[in-house]
């Protein structure tokens, strides 16, 4: 399990990562290395070129940014496990990011990279689709911004052309006072998810659902967020009833399958951990109105 | 750890008759620190390919991506011609280097398919994903995987064999086009009037099982390093096996060399499991390379090779019956096992065999019968793996009394309690015989006791107010327990050397072959306790054929009896002619004397000593002096410790789980271990065994799963997909020891290393099944995964 | 080595040794350790980042050595188990972490060891008193066959306690 042979490249700032993936012939980017590298031992990939990103600083960093906060596509998960800013601002970002993968792969492990990579059971694809994430992608005659539901294109598919590379997203943290869950299934810790689920609710000040997000990893091709879950939702007190409703309606969304793990079960396991999830987000964010049973 | 005092008689060992054996026990039944541990830890361990041999070849293998395939073409030419690489082997380049391709068959079988062994190389059919086709040697390993892709080869698909059903279906493929048939082997293994029993029994309960068994998966794989020396025609060959005397045969005759030239050295081995107790073919090219090219060759095997080439266990499927009394006392049990060999049988049928000789385990059972009927199919051939067949028989014995119990509306425990053999009818005649014709008699043990303390230890009465008070939280938990047996301390011999040198150094040497259990500190204990001397003083060596001509290595849960029996018994010798020594040159009387730290001294006048150093230096003999009277030469002695007997170990394991119906996810909550070994002659390391074998265990009732398709493609083939238990799957586990001395051995012991995962898949799902009591869930299978779970809860609940 | 590899110039520090050499760009930390600088006690289990056989401290975070390119590593500080025993040996020629490893019967095979021992060095820098879930999530990203974990942990903890009394 050797590496097939490939030429190596360091650039060190973005123009110069943008002119070699343009102009070298079948270059691979090379992010945290959590999942390229093992392809590359295993040989399911040959590049004639590697590019490394990790010595590009600028596409590092965590950062505010007006209403929004901007993560660089290099930023490693450690970075953000242990961001008193992810933590303040993007609760639901500083919980998921913990289910990635182990301490020893998240020191290395990039957010830009899990994107690019797009496992649909990953949990930062999940998050990015959660909160309406823009990825802004660095193209050799400027720059490109992609809301996250354009950029998962298909199965391990991102919406980025030959050349160009992730350069940082951007996401609007939800209001103060938000509640939010991340609860995934996996066979052991650390593994993939087999499904996740991510859910976030405002509440107004009478206690109702006012603002809900509602997202799955694993069921489908890429991490799809569930209108209807969050219709059922929107306007309730979320009630008993309604988290039922909207759990059921996570069980109907169209679900991948394959011998190992079918259809009907990741369904199941999206209702299951719904029907867990939306408490769990309630309860954060009736902390906050005071006033939801 | 507990250790419960021992119930059963206290053996006295036949000891050299003038000068008692020591029984102190200062040194055996200790928990010493290992002498293993300091390099391990200082990161000096020497595995396989950390041996610092300069400049060797790297070889590679090129590996059927077929279940079965005739190969109408392969050229070699762009891999010969790739810079950086020093020769490719196919099947007839090897060929012209051996005495044959078809590799010896490990163990004797007179009734056995012939011509059933897998090929060093196989280059014109290939009959699973993973076969041995050509072998690149090159000066990098990355070199040799870049040669590899530059082998062209055109494949003619043929049909293919994927599992045992089907195997067994006339209409279907033959697995090879040189097999007679899709059955390797069929046979029968019983005893007792099973039809009448149960033609007469007031109940009669059917059962069909499936239990699945994966890989070994030693975290360190195999490889194998080879040095030619052309001056002396002589080869030395380190690789990491659990027997390295049975490979220096192997290599000696398919390389047409005397024994005396080729030497088999087992360095630090990380971990064993079954999976390196077999001679493989890559054991057998790398020599054939390094003394064809006349360059050191390494093969290090990868994960991705270990998945498909090394051994798996893999299926078996039994359809049982048990027959029992109105009172649920056992009166027959018979039934079918199919068994899945996979495409060759490289070593037997001792997996099988032992599945089905073991299905009684620790209960009494007048009548028994088991058709045995092993299938051939397009698959990584199969010998055992920890527990070598002893898990899936106590799942059947198992399931079938947890059936027993749910029919008769009994206690499980209550079931078991009734059809154990009690102590009184020890030893007890199974009524079997082994693979060799020899009866099979369990020695010692007290059954009932060790589920007592299991049940005593896990708080068995007052788990339905705890599964009660659960369940009203909307909580599923539930209990389970099994017991099992192992047959441990195969013979028919294991081999010690123990030589003192005229420095004072004590060297130790053996056949048996340590892969990770602390061997060396266990031998090393057994030799200080007859020595009196510290563990730092001795020197233990382990698998190097230059060393001892004799040896069988590590399987069957048998080296601390048959070695520690054989150094036990070599250190009585030394300490014997020690004392015989010093009774003539320091003029006093033998119980006089007494061997303390390293020192033959007067009892009465301590500062009157021989140090051993200075025994060996006079029994090494001067020309022309006599050695005192009565004395044979050299301060060592060898211990060849024979038996056709083994000591059976025995467990009762209980456990409570809780599952989760909306996920199908399983948690254990406690699990609690009672185990009688016998004597323990390093209770630290004897809990570490148990540790280990659950948590293997767990692994094959919850996780472990070697998938393939229905064209026989594996479809696990990363530790991403093939699922060993981790840390945070695992709860904190319990031992408890009982210690029912062994008789059939001087030191009273019986084998650990298998016996911790016997019992744990039938108990783990017995209470799995406990938990969802409410829906009636009957599990028939392992592993059992989470899908799987809810698949039976659905079908329960709709029932 | 086929003259045809390509090979870069690389500068690291490991175990406090400045190494300055060539290395196959393709070639992956792991290897580059064992094979160039022969520091065999990283030992390689699967080499596709799930064991952690490998796991080696760069720039002071554990790392899979064999998801790091060695050239990646030009520049960084690499520590590995021969480095443990060096800074506070004690009486077997044994840190701390590795004598509690050495109390608690925590190796068997001892292959697995030298990853886990670097993990638990990370964890035990980070946080000098880890409850049994902390040290269980670290360890998470380990596989042993062996032994089952549990010595593992108590060792780990064992490690934490005899920190905590210095």
């Amino acid at each position: 399990m050797k590496a097939p042979s490939f030429r190596y490249h360091a650039p060190r700032t973005l123009d110069e990562a943008l002119s070699l993936a343009s102009t070298l012939p079948g270059p691979r980017l090379l992010a945290g290395g959590q999942s390229l590298m093992p392809m590359l031992n295993f040989r399911l990939v040959a590049p004639q070129h590697v590019i490394d990103l990790n010595r590009v600083a600028e596409l590092s960093g965590i950062r505010e940014d007006g209403e929004d906060l901007v993560i660089g596509s290099m930023t490693r998960q450690r970075e953000i496990e242990f961001s008193p800013l992810v933590q303040a601002r993007l609760p639901l970002l500083a919980e998921a990011i913990r289910w990635v993968g182990h301490r020893q792969t998240r020191n290395r492990g990039t957010i830009g990279g899990s994107l690019c990579h797009l496992d649909p059971s990953a949990e930062q694809p999940l998050v990015a689709m959660a909160m309406d994430a823009r990825l802004c992608i660095a193209t050799p005659g400027g720059r490109r911004e992609v809301p996250m539901r354009s950029f998962a294109v298909d199965l391990m598919t991102p919406a980025l052309e030959d050349g160009e590379i992730l350069a940082e997203l951007r996401i609007a943290p939800w209001a103060a006072g938000h509640g939010w869950a991340f609860l995934e299934f996996a066979r052991r810790h650390g593994d993939y998810a087999i499904v996740a689920v991510a859910v976030l609710l405002e509440l107004d000040a009478a206690g109702n659902a006012s603002r809900v997000s509602i997202a799955l990893g694993g069921v489908g091709a890429t991490p799809l967020r569930v209108p209807a879950a969050e219709a059922r939702l929107l306007g309730t007190r979320v009630a008993g009833t309604d988290i039922e409703a909207a759990a059921a309606c996570c069980a109907e969304v169209d679900a991948l399958g394959d011998p190992q793990v079918p259809a009907w079960y990741r369904q199941r396991l999206a209702r299951t951990l719904c029907a867990r999830a939306i408490p769990a987000a309630l309860a954060r964010a009736a902390g906050h109105a005071g006033s939801n049973p | 750890m507990d250790t419960i005092v021992p119930a059963g008689q206290v053996l006295v060992p036949p000891a050299a008759p003038d000068v008692p054996e020591r029984t102190a026990r200062r040194m055996f039944g200790q928990p010493l620190p290992r002498i293993e541990d300091p390099a391990l830890l200082r990161g000096e361990g020497r595995f396989l390919d950390d041996i610092p041999m300069p400049d060797p070849l790297h070889a590679a293998f090129l590996r059927s991506p077929h279940a079965h395939a005739r190969v109408t073409r392969i050229d070699l030419s762009a891999a010969r011609a790739l810079p950086g690489v020093v020769a490719v082997f196919d099947a007839d380049a090897i060929a012209r280097e051996l005495t044959g391709l078809r590799m010896p068959l490990g163990f004797p079988s007179a009734t056995l398919q012939k011509d059933i062994t897998p090929w060093v190389l196989s280059c014109t059919e290939v009959a699973f994903v993973g076969e041995a086709m050509v072998m690149v040697v090159a000066e990098s390993r990355a070199i040799a995987e870049d040669a590899l892709a530059l082998i062209e080869v055109d494949f003619e698909p043929l049909p293919v064999v994927h599992d045992c059903h089907q195997a067994l279906d006339d209409r279907e493929p033959v697995v090879r086009s040189d097999a007679a048939s899709n059955v390797a082997e069929q046979l029968q293994v019983g005893f007792g009037e099973v039809d009448p029993a149960f033609a007469q029994a007031p109940h009669v309960f059917a059962e069909s099982l499936f239990v699945h068994r994966g890989a070994a998966h030693p975290m360190e794989g195999r490889g194998v390093l080879a040095r030619y020396d052309p001056v002396e025609d002589a080869i030395t060959v380190w690789t990491s096996t659990q027997m390295a005397h049975e490979v220096m045969h192997s290599i000696a005759a398919m390389l047409g060399m005397d024994q005396h030239n080729v030497r088999v050295v087992a360095p630090d081995v990380g971990g064993g499991f079954g999976c390196k107790y077999l001679t493989y073919p890559e054991e057998v090219a790398i020599p054939a390379a390094a003394r064809c090219l006349r360059r050191p060759v390494k093969w290090v095997e990868d994960r991705a090779e270990h998945f498909i080439s090394a051994i798996h266990e893999r299926d078996q499927y039994w359809d049982v019956e048990i027959a029992v009394d109105a009172d649920a006392r056992i009166l027959g049990i018979r039934g079918r096992l199919l068994h899945d060999q996979g495409a060759y049988t490289p070593q037997g049928i001792n997996l099988p065999y032992n599945a089905a000789t073991s299905v009684t385990g620790p209960y009494r059972v007048p009548a028994y019968r088991m058709d045995v009927i092993i299938c051939q199919t397009n698959k990584t051939p199969v010998i055992p793996v920890r527990g070598a067949g002893y898990p899936q028989a106590a799942f059947v014995m198992e399931r079938l009394l947890d059936r027993v119990a749910r029919e008769l509306a009994l206690d499980r425990a209550e079931v078991r309690s009734r059809n154990l053999v009690p102590p009184g009818k020890m030893p007890y005649d199974k009524g079997l015989t082994n693979r060799a014709g020899v009866r099979s008699i369990v020695d010692s043990g007290d059954y009932p006791a060790t589920q007592a303390a299991a049940l005593a230890r896990i708080d068995h009465a007052g788990f339905p107010a705890r599964q009660h008070a659960a369940r009203a939280q909307g909580r599923f938990l539930g209990l389970g327990l099994a017991n099992a047996v192992k047959a441990t301390s195969r013979g028919p011999f294991e081999s010690a050397v123990i030589r003192v040198s005229p420095q004072g150094r004590i060297d130790l040497y053996t056949g048996a072959l340590a892969m990770g259990q602390g061997l060396a500190t266990a031998l090393a204990q057994i030799a200080a306790e007859q020595l009196d001397v510290p563990l730092s003083m001795i020197n233990v060596t382990c698998g190097d054929t230059g060393r001892v001509s004799l040896g069988m290595g590590g399987f069957a849960s048998r080296q601390t009896v048959m070695a520690g029996s054989s150094v036990h018994l070599a250190a009585v010798e030394v300490r014997h002619k020690a004392l015989k020594v010093g009774e003539q040159m320091l003029g006093v009387p033998v119980d006089g004397l007494r061997l303390h730290d390293g020192r033959v001294e007067v009892a009465a006048e301590p500062a009157r000593f021989l140090t051993l150093g200075d025994i060996a230096r006079k029994l090494k003999g001067a020309p022309g002096y006599s050695l005192p009277p009565g004395v044979t030469p050299g301060l060592e002695s060898t211990g060849l410790f024979q038996t056709n007997s083994q000591a059976h170990a025995n467990a009762c394991h209980a456990c409570e789980v809780e599952v989760d119906p909306g996920t199908g996810a399983v948690r254990i909550l406690r699990y609690v271990a009672v185990h009688d070994s016998g004597r323990l002659v390093n209770p630290t390391l004897a809990e570490g065994q148990i540790h280990g074998g659950i948590v293997h265990g767990i692994g094959n009732a919850l996780f472990e799963k070697m998938g393939y398709d229905a064209e026989a493609q594996p479809v696990t083939g990363t530790f991403a997909d093939y699922l060993l238990p981790t840390s945070t799957e695992i709860p904190q586990i319990e031992v408890v020891f009982l210690e029912t001395p062994s008789p059939t051995n001087p030191i009273g012991v019986k084998g650990i290393g298998e016996a911790g995962t016997i019992p744990v898949a039938p108990a783990i799902v017995s209470a799995i099944e406990d938990a969802l009591a409410p829906w009636g869930v009957r599990v028939a299978e392992a592993p059992l995964s989470p899908v799987r779970l809810l698949e039976l809860i659905d079908a329960a609940g709709a029932g | 080595m086929s003259s045809e590899e390509p090979l870069r110039e690389i500068a690291v520090t490991v175990n406090g040794t400045l190494h300055r050499c060539e290395v196959a760009e393709r070639k992956n930390l792991a290897d580059f350790l064992r094979h160039d600088l022969r520091l065999t006690g990283t030992h390689v289990g699967c080499e596709h980042g799930v064991c952690g056989a490998c796991t080696v401290l760069v720039d002071g975070v554990s790392a899979r050595g064999c998801l790091m390119l060695a050239v990646q590593a030009d520049g960084c500080t690499v520590e590995t188990v021969e480095s443990l025993a060096a800074s506070e040996p004690g009486p077997a020629g044994l840190g701390p972490l590795q004598q509690a490893f050495r109390d608690r019967h925590a190796l068997q095979c001892g292959f697995c060891t030298p990853g886990i021992l670097m993990s638990l060095t990370e964890l035990l820098r980070d946080d000098p008193s880890p409850d049994e879930e902390a040290v269980r999530l670290v360890l998470s990203g380990h596989l042993c066959r062996c032994t089952g974990y549990q010595n593992i942990v108590a060792a780990a903890l064992q490690a934490a306690r005899a920190r905590a009394g210095d």
